[in-house]
């Protein structure tokens, strides 16, 4: 519980955010400190200089857009969670939000660092991508946006470059869509063994569009193929169907889920969220 | 305050703790402090063939580093010790800090001092220690094997004793005798104790007058003395002092004596500072002692009557790397002892190995080998139910012993002093439902929407009030396990009580202020409980084994008795009435039939402290003690029922509802009874459903941090329905049993025949703890595929 020794630099913006990450070698961005502290406690992680960003207003969040919700990088999990505006643009990120781990956590941690640690057995990987969400990243060649199915490229590991920095996110609104997330937790650490993140779109008792992801499963988090359920009134059986065969290579596993059961587990929760999402759909 | 025995007195602790006034080890802070960190080894076997300290040394801040040679030519070559033998055991010398050979993941090579807890961290750190590494055992049946990697080069097939308890023979005949027998082959899963507070030692070591003050985490401070003086630092009793600040739990971690304290203390002799150690919680998961960990094969035999006329049990218990201060005691008469349960059984037989492991070293926690036994015991009872068709709870019932057989001698060494079996049965039987849930069972069975249904019943015996000197001397205990209780009334009424007991949670503070209170019918604000500190309490066991009120209560109650005899001296003198004509009650001693006449407790106490007029040949003052020898256990007892749901699809368990009746005697505060009772639930249901430490195939922990070792938590638990019966205990003067373990014992077992009860129409015998959703889920897949081939 004793990280070794380490420099430390605040921030006062994003500009000067990038140019502490220039200027030093071995440094990592700190911002709710609910990923990386842990890791430097137990002495996994020993950055010579951290660089804290958690008091640069202009990452702050969540804003209204004309098309949905963008998500300041320094927005806290519990804003996420209880923000009337966020349950209503984007509930599918108020609903998983509020399955992370405790309220004093909630309180501390944020959506960029969290999607940046990308641990896969956090809550909202699966979320932006089962959502469509992009990241917007910032570095010294300007800025960019990624697809968030394009920025989780590994276990810990994602399209940011040592030198970049993410601001946002933007969560793209489906007012028409019914959404849900079905969470096994782990008893010990409350991370999502297997996460199902679901998104369904009716029309007139048909389904239009359906999306299905997981955390917790695999490094990234993989997507269900769910095209028999365009056009099908998503009944159970058709669900169960559409995930009878589903799969995907190198699962994880750990002391509490085999890599087989956490397969099993993703195929009954995607059920689970699926059927959840529909009925809300159908509401 | 007459009456106030009975009444749930809000704690009187609580203030302090829960506004952070409480002041813990790690609060304390001296001038010269400096801080200990411990290099700790990386493997769970292996020879050490270098240590390097120059660069370690060398660091700013670094005062020192000593390894295990420095302590030996320090002449603190000194050992931790055991403090129970049994016949025949081997019992290898267990060093400060290992020299030759480390045994365990976290097993102590080297010590850093440094001015701050961070630099002797990276000094400890950059101490560079070179291992050869060994094969590594970890499972205590695996570790008898042949060509099992060995531990200690005293202990053949790394068996530290090989010990039995009843007639065997007997045993033999009752199951060639029989009409039914059952087996079962579990695993009691290993649990790591995470006392919320780590261990803790502030070492303070004046050279001038060559006292040692030591503060620490611990459930017993004379006793944690007494093993430093005979074996780890071999100095006078005289000049040390152990001091329990604030302790945040233990469940029996905190009893034992560690290398670590006394390395503290031997580095603050060495540096002339005061040394403070703390460890971190992966520390402790790695080092503190663990508890359970069985390999046991059990049968039960019975006569066509559906009577038990047999048991017999083998079990291999892991040691650990050392036998820890009390490990002998936990697997053999805290566990072989207590195989007859509730009932009444004509032969048993149990064979125990203690076995050594490169594990942390296996010790008492909450239960100590009670829980072990009545999970042999209450899954026996099932699997004989099933094989006698018969409900698990009628056949329970078949079995019990009888009031009338009081008292009633096990075939296991105990008298049984007191006991009603069947109320507390019908008790938990009726609240629970159980007709209901049999019926709501059998629907659920056949309806696949909903999730199955188990009910499972423990009925639980302990023994503890622990315990009689004489007998567990002849057990093998190096200690007697009496308990003291000096008693000072001061000279305007108030109460000081110097007690042995040696509170880490349990609310002593405001029991033994209430049995003051109620005794001398004055205001719990007038009671001081004074305890924790060798040099200010006579000597004391502690607490451990729910002994604090059977045996340090009783002790109390003795010396009151004493004050109030004495004072009815003073006062007979005082009313010119006499002694035998004057009683104490509603706060005066008056004389019988005129009570009138009389001299209050206040007017006879000052007087005691006056002394101007006082009866010939009474000393002044008012103060006693007592060292009080129980004559017996305590036996509680009860039926616990557990009701869980589980996901057809997934294997999950949810714990629905828990229903206890414990059987404590007399309650003396059942706020605190219920806290003590919820709180060991909640720890056996963990132990069922959640908790295992896990060592991998090379001796890794792999459960060292919270991340992974899966705690208890409230929202996975229900609102538990208590209640009592109340049978006295016959042999100590409150007429009560302990309680704080009671939950912890029974839980397990209940949960476990719960989830084996809901899969039962599968097939499903037995599953071992923790019963995790996959595993579950195995035992309904593997089941289903077995039904449909």
């Amino acid at each position: 519980m004793f990280p070794t020794a380490f420099d430390y630099h605040r921030a006062e913006s994003v500009d000067e955010a990038l140019r502490l990450l220039r200027e030093h070698e071995d440094a990592k961005l700190l911002a709710g400190g609910h990923s990386l502290l842990p890791m430097m406690k137990l002495r996994l992680a020993a950055p010579e200089v951290v660089i804290d960003i958690g008091r640069i207003a202009s990452l702050r969040g969540p804003h209204a857009t004309a098309d949905g919700v963008r998500i300041g990088s320094l927005t806290t999990h519990h804003a996420l969670a209880t923000d009337p505006m966020v349950a209503e643009r984007a509930p599918l990120v108020a609903e998983a939000a509020a399955h992370i781990a405790d309220p004093a956590v909630r309180h501390r941690g944020t959506i960029g660092g969290n999607i940046a640690h990308a641990d896969p057995a956090s809550d909202l990987p699966a979320v932006l991508v089962a959502l469509g969400a992009s990241v917007h990243i910032t570095g010294n060649e300007g800025s960019r946006q990624v697809a968030a199915s394009d920025f989780f490229t590994g276990l810990l590991e994602t399209d940011l470059d040592e030198h970049e920095l993410l601001t946002a996110i933007d969560v793209p609104m489906q007012s028409s869509a019914g959404v849900c997330y079905a969470k096994h937790e782990h008893p010990a650490s409350g991370y999502a063994v297997v996460g199902a993140a679901a998104v369904v779109v009716m029309e007139g008792g048909q389904c239009t569009e359906a999306r299905l992801a997981w955390n917790g499963v695999a490094a990234v988090p993989p997507v269900a193929d769910l095209s028999s359920l365009i056009g099908t009134a998503v009944d159970d059986e058709a669900i169960a169907a559409a995930l009878a065969d589903w799969s995907t290579d190198d699962p994880l596993g750990d002391l509490h889920a085999s890599g087989d059961y956490r397969l099993h587990l993703a195929r009954v929760y995607g059920r689970r969220a699926l059927a959840c999402a529909r009925d809300r759909a159908n509401a | 305050m007459s009456g106030v025995i009975g009444s749930s007195v809000k704690r009187r602790e609580d203030p302090a703790l829960i506004t952070g006034k409480g002041s813990y080890t790690d609060d304390l802070k001296v001038a010269g402090m400096v801080h200990a960190a411990i290099v700790r080894s990386p493997y769970a076997h292996a020879r050490v063939t270098e240590i390097d300290t120059e660069a370690a040394r060398a660091m700013p801040g670094v005062l020192a580093v000593f390894t295990g040679k420095d302590l030996v030519k320090g002449k603190a070559g000194g050992v931790v010790p055991t403090g129970w033998l049994l016949p025949d055991i081997k019992t290898p010398a267990h060093p400060l800090l290992a020299t030759e050979t480390v045994r365990y993941v976290g097993d102590g090579v080297a010590v850093v001092v440094a001015t701050d807890r961070y630099l002797a961290r990276d000094a400890a750190d950059a101490v560079v220690v070179e291992f050869d590494p060994l094969d590594a055992v970890t499972d205590p049946l695996a570790a008898t094997a042949a060509d099992a990697p060995q531990l200690h080069d005293d202990a053949p097939s790394n068996t530290s004793f090989d010990w039995e308890l009843g007639d065997s023979s007997k045993t033999d005949a009752a199951f060639a005798a029989a009409a039914r027998t059952a087996r079962v082959e579990l695993r009691n899963n290993r649990l790591i104790p995470h006392a919320i507070e780590p261990r803790a030692a502030l070492a303070d070591y004046n050279a001038a007058t060559g006292n040692l003050t030591l503060h620490m985490t611990t459930q017993n401070p004379h006793l944690q003395r007494l093993l430093m003086t005979l074996a780890s630092m071999g100095m006078p009793e005289h000049k040390i002092r152990v001091v329990a600040p604030e302790v945040g739990g233990g469940f029996g971690s905190k009893i034992h004596h560690y290398p670590d304290e006394a390395i503290a203390s031997w580095c603050s002799i060495q540096l002339g500072r005061p040394v403070k150690w703390v460890a971190t919680r992966s520390e402790a998961n790695q080092t503190d002692a663990h508890g359970r960990d069985h390999v046991s094969i059990a049968e039960i035999a019975l006569d066509d009557d559906h009577k038990i006329i047999g048991l017999r049990v083998q079990t291999w218990a892991a040691m650990g790397a050392y036998l820890s201060t009390f490990a002998p005691a936990v697997p053999t008469y805290l566990y072989g002892t207590l195989l007859s349960g509730q009932y009444d059984i004509p032969a048993i037989h149990v064979h125990v190995l203690g076995t050594f492991t490169n594990t942390a070293p296996v010790d008492a926690y909450r239960g100590a080998g009670r829980p072990e036994a009545t999970f042999v015991v209450e899954r026996l009872l099932d699997a004989a139910a099933d094989v006698c068709g018969l409900d698990p709870a009628e056949i329970r019932r078949h079995n019990f012993v009888q009031p009338d057989q009081f008292p009633y001698p096990t075939q296991v060494a105990l008298e049984y002093d007191s006991g009603n079996y069947e109320p507390a049965l019908d008790k938990a039987l009726d609240l629970a439902g159980y007709k209901a849930l049999r019926t709501e069972q059998a629907a659920r069975r056949d309806d696949a929407s909903k999730p199955l249904l188990g009910i499972g019943l423990s009925s639980y015996i302990e023994a503890c009030g622990l315990a009689p000197s004489q007998v567990v001397g002849s057990l093998g205990a190096q200690a007697g396990l009496w308990e003291s209780a000096r008693v000072r009334v001061h000279p305007t009424g108030s109460v000081s009580i110097f007690t042995g007991a040696s509170s880490h949670g349990q609310g002593h503070h405001t029991t033994f202020s209430q049995i003051v209170a109620d005794k001398l019918d004055i205001d719990v604000e007038q009671v001081e409980v004074i305890q924790g500190d060798t040099d200010k309490v006579q000597f004391g066991m502690g607490t451990y084994g729910s002994r604090s009120l059977a045996v340090g209560g009783s002790a109390l109650v003795k010396s009151l008795e004493k004050v109030i005899a004495k004072g009815r001296k003073i006062a007979a003198h005082m009313l010119e009435a006499a002694e035998d004509d004057v009683v104490f009650e509603k706060g005066a001693y008056r004389v019988a039939g005129a009570p009138a006449r009389k001299k209050t407790w206040g007017e006879v106490v000052l007087m005691a402290y006056l002394a101007h007029d006082m009866p010939e040949g009474i000393e002044p003052g008012l103060e006693e003690s007592t060292f009080y020898d129980p004559s017996n256990f305590v036996y509680p007892f009860g039926t616990h029922i557990a009701v869980v749901e589980i996901d057809r699809d997934t294997g999950e368990v949810t714990l629905d509802r828990y229903i206890a009746v414990d059987d404590c005697g007399n309650l003396i505060n059942p706020m605190i009874v219920s806290g003590q009772v919820h709180g060991g639930i909640a720890q056996g249901v963990g132990q069922a459903l959640w908790e295992e430490g896990v060592y991998d195939e090379s001796g890794q922990l792999v459960t060292a941090t919270l991340l992974d070792y899966a705690l208890p938590r409230a929202h996975r638990l229900p609102s538990f329905e208590t209640a009592h019966t109340i049978t006295p205990c016959p042999h100590n003067p409150l007429g009560v049993k302990g309680i704080g373990e009671a939950g912890a014992i029974a839980s397990p077992a209940a949960v476990t025949n719960a989830v084996v009860d809901a899969l039962s129409h599968l097939g499903v015998k037995h599953l071992d703890m923790p019963l995790t959703p996959e595993r579950v889920w195995r035992a309904m897949a593997n089941a289903s595929a077995q039904g449909d081939a």
